[in-house]
């Protein structure tokens, strides 16, 4: 009976090894692991790059979002994260954390932080949230002021991620990469070490959730995305990140390449259920349906019918190993099967080798899918090409 | 002496298809326990003596002997303690309830 595993990292966070376990028994078995449970859209800081519309609201009352917890942990979801929007602008935010800690959720929180006193660190702390990421666009506080356009916001979150940090909470500094923002990654890791706390860069900049393209000219440019990979701040190991690919094998053909609808989840603050909150995809209204039923619905279904080498043109790409495909964005670019310039992009600055869209097409060229709204479901199959329109091969000639 | 153990409330835990998954939040350690381990973790409820559980939940459901049983019980439930995601104690875990 004691034949427990317990696995750790010098760093506290569990090791790969585990969580993959962990991870690959609730994909065969389509449980919902992980879940990222979107508050509010609402904001108290006007960030140029954020895909969100903050003046939708209707989001759930403390009575909704508690149901929403209750079937989320009767689905056998693990691993919470608690996002906006801005989550402290709810008044019942400590209501709702404490009510998913007696759940025996695993806590994570999104947060500015600017709002976070040394009280609410402390209740934080107290109700036992594991981990707590916070967004800093730059080592330079008025540049990051001028992104969230909130005077004092650099100083007010480095403050948060002390106060977390100090009660023992684990903080990670999460710095999205774009144009006019972070440039000196080495400057954003030395703020981070000093303040005891992980970092962890990310230069995908995405589509607004309704669809407009704006955010997406943010994008860094070809040059300097080669130069963000081939940071050291950025890249721990420049050897396993800018390897050339090797070809793909029929356990990485029959395989997919994301868990967003597979294991895991994103709920708006509306109870639209999708697969992440970067593939806005509605597949159903927690308002109108069961979480399990909407899990287990037909677009659900047929995203978790998806493998690798069911993929228009990524199933024959030499890069397919090093790509890192993103299904939210290939679908926000019009084609859930299809690549993602964006993705195809990021694996070209790493591994040197042209990709399908990438660089024969410039970033944001590609027509880009105006995805639902609350209550606006959108048929899957009007998505999917038919069944005899498909360019991939059935066996593939690697 | 009797020995009371609990779940720690420092956790976060979950069911998956039969088998407990146990993260403690000191640490970020992971946990997995298997039948018996999470027949005794359901059971440890802070005022049931660990002799009573491995009597109701281990015995009573596994071909086991009882000094066996407890003996290993009570080197899981220190192990776990040690880790921080359960609380042992020789008298009644009021901070459990």
């Amino acid at each position: 009976m004691t034949d427990t595993v317990s696995i750790t990292t010098a760093g506290g966070e569990p090791q790969p090894s585990l969580l993959d376990q962990i991870g690959a028994r609730a994909e065969a078995r389509s449980i919902p692991l992980a879940a990222h449970l979107d508050l509010t859209w609402k904001c108290n800081e006007g960030c140029v790059h954020c895909y969100l519309d903050h003046s939708v609201g209707d989001d759930m009352d403390t009575a909704e979002v508690k149901g929403v917890l209750d079937q989320l942990a009767a689905a056998g979801t693990m691993f919470l994260t608690l996002s906006g929007g801005e989550i402290m602008l709810r008044k019942d935010i400590f209501e709702i954390v404490a009510y998913a800690r007696s759940l025996l959720f695993d806590v994570r929180l999104k947060t500015n932080g600017i709002l976070i006193s040394e009280r609410d660190a402390d209740r934080f702390a107290e109700m036992g949230v594991r981990q707590v990421n916070i967004s800093i666009y730059s080592h330079r506080p008025e540049v990051h002021d001028a992104i969230t356009r909130v005077p004092g916001s650099f100083a007010r979150s480095i403050e948060a991620i002390r106060r977390l940090k100090s009660r023992g909470l684990t903080v990670e500094m999460r710095v999205p990469v774009f144009k006019g923002g972070a440039d000196n990654y080495a400057r954003l890791k030395a703020l981070a070490d000093e303040l005891g706390v992980r970092i962890l860069f990310d230069a995908t900049i995405t589509p607004r959730m309704d669809g407009g393209q704006a955010p997406v000219a943010l994008n860094i440019d070809a040059d300097t995305r080669e130069e963000f990979y081939l940071d050291p701040a950025v890249t721990a190991s420049l050897e396993d990140a800018c390897a050339p690919p090797t070809p793909p094998g029929e356990e990485l053909l029959n395989g997919h390449s994301c868990g967003a609808g597979f294991k895991s989840c994103y709920i708006t603050p509306q109870g639209d259920v999708m697969p992440c909150v970067t593939f806005p995809l509605v597949c159903g209204s927690l308002r109108h349906s069961s979480f399990l039923a909407i899990w287990k619905s037909a677009p659900f279904l047929q995203i978790r019918g998806i493998r690798n080498r069911d993929l228009d043109t990524c199933s024959s790409c030499s890069s397919l190993s090093s790509c890192h495909r993103c299904p939210g964005l290939a679908f926000m670019e019009g084609n859930m099967r299809g690549p993602s310039i964006q993705d195809c992009q990021n694996t070209y600055a790493q591994t040197k080798v042209p990709t399908p869209l990438y660089p024969a097409a410039p970033l944001g060229s590609a027509p880009l899918r105006g995805p639902a709204h609350s209550g606006q479901f959108v048929p899957l199959a009007a998505l999917l090409p038919a069944a005899g329109d498909r360019s991939y091969r059935e066996s593939a000639n690697y | 002496m009797s020995v009371y153990v609990a779940r720690s409330r420092e956790i976060a835990a979950r069911s998956l298809d039969g088998e407990m998954i146990v993260m403690s939040m000191r640490d970020s350690r992971l946990f997995t326990l298997n039948e018996v381990a999470t027949e005794i973790w359901l059971a440890a409820d802070g005022h049931t003596p660990l002799s009573r559980i491995v009597e109701d939940k281990v015995c009573a459901k596994f071909e086991t002997e009882p000094e066996a049983a407890y003996a290993d019980a009570e080197n899981l439930c220190r192990g776990l303690a040690e880790h921080g995601i359960m609380v042992i104690s020789d008298q009644p875990i009021e901070s459990a309830r």
